[in-house]
């Protein structure tokens, strides 16, 4: 079987030889409608009969994987498709080190990593749930084809995680599918597995920092597991990285380009204050200390994502070689963990404290760690836009210690400086380092969908390089099609 | 040697540093450090497999440069350097760096095959370069018609460009650029497009130093639209021609299997009037597979259907018409099987692929299943004919 060729001859495009294999495709086909019936209640609303210039892969090599194309939302190929295989490749950290990878689950493992797609799936769904009210208040028709490129590839990846769950947990994992279909974002019944993907997308703010700090946490996530030694788990999330780059980048763009038109803004209105917040806002774009009040939250609910600091089931699965570290097979040690440490940022006699732990217990730390140096590059290039239109401000990442639900600082209250403060100090200034509510009504007063060909709502600016290298007015969506 | 080179280069202002090129590139050409992702120049070889995995547009960038700028150098910016102007008397130099970039494209579309391809052994030798953007070829509209039904949804122009004074030479097969007048939103002039000619060598009107364009009108598309726009009198610039693979053979007793969709039919058009014009009554099998929606929108259908059964044998297939099954190119070559296998095993088949990228995937699917067959690999024959210059790929 050519695995970098994708194959249309069922109806779940795909790359694993499905029509080879009647059990699963019968599976999937059985699992099928009832997705397709999630995504026209769940999926993005209003917009499902407009035609969208989305990208769609058709084969996995660097080549066929971007394909431009109008499509109506309902009939995106969403399909099966795992990066090519790699005949040599081998455990690349934990116990098994060096071993071959496995092509199928070694018993013991079972459980474990039924946990782990389960909740990495359940991820999936839940953002296009926040997401799918986003479409009316689009700032552009650029930007609703780049929600909805996001929307339909979280979508897919949720049909990645499934194909694992049929084809290798059984009955166990059909259940676990048709759960994915059934929990939702923010219900208080049956709600979502992880707190940020119960939290509400209510504005296109918040849409662009969920893309660049909750996405981000995906990316990590999938990085990690793009290492495991099931090699299934390992191809799949080795091709959806390559889709979450386009998530990465609708979020750091957007930002991005908000900064740039409000700066823009202050500029011509001569306006030299970042600070002057009532009249920045008379101008119809957000102030730079709202959009840093945008960031802590998102940075402070995407960091509970990562789990506590110190954790025996992230130990546990990397020495079963289930899930690695971000870049393991770049990074210079022994890839076992046994005898080294890493140093983990706790609560002692009151004060953050770093102390050494078993690096193997501090996987999840390690991991937030370097997420945190990815997000914090990110608010340089951020801070460069600032510079270069010659505001003074620039962004910051607050303390991890900031506003955390999770871990070492869910029982404390601690500035963005990262100082410990008691809960009269936290309540008083409350509104100076979250979005207040006079923020997010402000906010959601500039939500005018602006749908027009090539214009583009007050508040945002204009991007570089529109997607697939399209002019700037080019009908990204045809919304009455 | 050229003393300039088209150098690579990623837009640090745009990069989001997902890294995806650098997990892409094949050669390891792309590195980072912890501000910026840089190709190194002394690596890349234009292949081009990074462009369409970057999810922003930083990637596809090019200047032209006396020498490379050094990864350190690349390091340290915060935007990209402005192209640089050069003297008037570079402009042949300047021509040559920009040509490399031309035929990195072509190497792309030809990149199908799956490997480096060299021209028939019997072809012609090409003439490339000739013409850079700095001194482009001017040529003037002859005529310009559309070649679909005016009630088709496919808009697809017969374009007739005189050369006047000017030696253009060109073989079948070739393609020259064509740059829509004006300038991108940066202010740079726009970027060149290459069409295939759809005329034979010695002309569209035969010594009439003319060649034929053959060219879709795209709803976005600058450059489809400024040529399908013109009219007799307009003047075009060209540049070019390229490519030196991609090429008829010239061997009475070659077999010819054309497999075509769309404006991939330009190359063979030209073929046939070569066909038709040099080798009257030739030996070997002449065949085309040409495959559109529906008899409306295939291109020159009504040119076609003058031509006799005795110059060249006419498999058109349609996917969307009324009341027939869907068929595709692929589809009718599996029901030639028996014809398809001979044709493949006989040592004087050469086989052309031309359209839309992705139409080749289905077609190595109908070969590979014919060869299977009759317990051939195709995937080994294909390498074999390819590096025989017998199997020829261009999808765009």
């Amino acid at each position: 079987m050519n695995e970098l060729a994708i194959s249309y001859d069922t109806s779940i495009p795909n790359n694993v030889g499905l029509s080879d294999d009647r059990r699963l495709l019968k599976a999937l086909q059985k699992w099928h409608p009832n997705y397709l019936s999630w995504w026209q209640s769940m999926g993005p609303e209003g917009f499902q009969d407009s035609m969208v210039y989305l990208r769609t892969a058709v084969g996995v090599d660097p080549k066929g994987w971007a394909k431009f194309d109008y499509v109506r939302m309902p009939d995106y190929r969403w399909g099966i498709l795992l990066a090519p295989r790699d005949e040599n490749r081998t455990i690349p950290f934990g116990n098994h080190l060096g071993e071959p990878v496995w092509q199928d689950i070694p018993g013991e493992y079972r459980s474990m990593l039924r946990r782990l797609v389960v909740i990495q799936g359940d991820t999936e769904p839940a953002s296009v749930e926040q997401q799918r009210f986003l479409g009316a208040t689009a700032p552009s028709l650029y930007d609703l084809r780049n929600l909805f490129q996001v929307n339909v590839e979280e979508a897919r990846h949720l049909w990645a995680m499934v194909y694992l769950l049929q084809k290798y947990f059984g009955r166990d994992g059909r259940e676990e599918s048709e759960d994915l279909l059934v929990r939702r974002s923010g219900d208080e019944d049956k709600p979502r597995m992880l707190g940020a993907f119960n939290e509400s997308t209510p504005d296109w703010l918040s849409f662009f920092m969920f893309t660049y700090f909750t996405d981000r946490d995906g990316k990590m996530q999938l990085e990690s597991l793009a290492q495991s030694g099931f090699d299934p788990l390992a191809r799949t999330t080795r091709f959806m990285l390559t889709e979450e780059a386009h998530h990465m980048f609708v979020g750091e763009s957007g930002v991005s380009r908000v900064i740039q038109r409000t700066c823009e803004a202050m500029n011509a209105a001569g306006i030299s204050d970042p600070n002057d917040i009532e009249n920045i806002r008379a101008l119809g774009v957000v102030d730079l200390p709202t959009l840093q009040k945008k960031a802590n939250l998102h940075y402070a609910l995407s960091l509970d994502l990562f789990g506590s600091e110190i954790s025996t089931n992230a130990a546990n699965a990397f020495s079963a070689g289930i899930k690695g570290r971000y870049h393991e097979t770049k990074i210079d040690d022994d890839h076992r963990l046994l005898d080294s440490t890493y140093p983990v940022l706790k609560m002692v006699d009151g004060k953050p404290t770093l102390v050494d732990e078993p690096a193997l217990t501090a996987i999840n730390m390690r991991l937030r760690d370097d997420y945190t140096a990815d997000a914090d590059k990110g608010l340089g290039r951020w801070n460069k836009v600032i510079k270069k239109l010659g505001v003074e401000f620039s962004f910051t990442l607050p303390n991890v210690a900031f506003h955390r639900a999770i871990g070492e600082f869910a029982n404390i209250q601690a500035s963005p400086a990262g100082t410990i403060i008691d809960e009269a100090t936290w309540v008083a200034n409350y509104d100076k380092w979250l979005p207040s509510s006079d923020d997010n009504l402000f906010i959601t007063s500039l939500m005018k969908p602006c749908h027009e060909v090539g214009q583009y709502a007050n508040w945002i600016a204009a991007p570089k390089v529109p997607i697939d290298s399209q002019p700037g007015d080019f009908e990204f969506v045809r919304i009455a099609a | 040697m050229s003393a300039f080179i088209r150098q690579h280069l990623i837009d640090p202002e745009i990069c989001i540093r997902c890294y995806t090129c650098e997990e892409t590139c094949p050669i390891d050409a792309i590195t980072h450090n912890d501000d910026n992702v840089v190709v190194d120049a002394s690596i890349c070889n234009y292949c081009m497999d990074c462009i369409s995995p970057c999810p922003t547009g930083s990637i596809d960038h090019w200047r032209v440069v006396k020498s490379a700028w050094s990864l350190e150098e690349q390091y340290e910016w915060d935007d990209l350097p402005e192209q640089e102007e050069f003297a008037e008397d570079s402009a042949s130099e300047l021509a040559e760096a920009f040509d490399d970039a031309a035929n990195a494209l072509i190497a792309e579309a030809h990149s199908g095959a799956g490997g480096r391809t060299p021209a028939p052994i019997s072809a012609a030798q090409a003439s490339v370069n000739l013409f850079g953007r700095s001194s482009p070829g001017i040529g003037t509209v002859q005529g310009n018609y559309r070649v679909t039904e005016a009630e088709s949804e496919s808009d697809v122009r017969h374009i007739i460009i005189g050369l006047g004074q000017t030696s253009f030479p060109v073989l079948e097969g070739q393609t020259v650029g064509v740059a829509p007048p004006g300038v991108k939103a940066d202010g740079k002039a726009n970027d060149i497009r290459l069409y295939s000619i759809s005329s034979s060598r010695d002309g569209e009107k035969r010594n009439g130093n003319n060649i034929s364009l053959t060219v879709k009108r795209e709803t976005q598309g600058l450059c489809s639209n400024y040529l399908c726009d013109l009219v007799a009198g307009d003047q075009v610039e060209l540049v070019g021609p390229f490519g030196n693979t991609f090429l008829m053979p010239n061997d009475p007793n070659a077999n010819i299997l054309m497999i075509c969709t769309g404006t991939g039919s330009a190359p063979f058009r030209g073929f046939t009037e070569r066909r038709r014009r040099a080798m009257p009554g030739a030996n070997g099998e002449f065949v085309l597979y040409f495959g559109a929606r529906t008899p409306g929108e295939l291109p020159y259908a009504k040119q076609l259907g003058k031509l006799p059964a005795t110059l060249l044998t006419q498999n058109l297939v349609y996917s969307r018409e009324e009341n027939q099954a869907q068929e595709y190119v692929q589809d009718r070559i599996q029901q030639h099987e028996s014809f398809i296998q001979k044709m493949l095993m006989d040592e004087n088949t050469h086989v052309f692929i031309c359209g839309v990228k992705g139409m080749e995937k289905g077609v190595d699917e109908a070969l590979t299943e014919i060869c299977e067959h009759n317990s051939v690999d195709w995937q080994s024959q294909k390498a074999s004919m390819r590096d025989a210059g017998r199997f020829h790929v261009e999808t765009y």
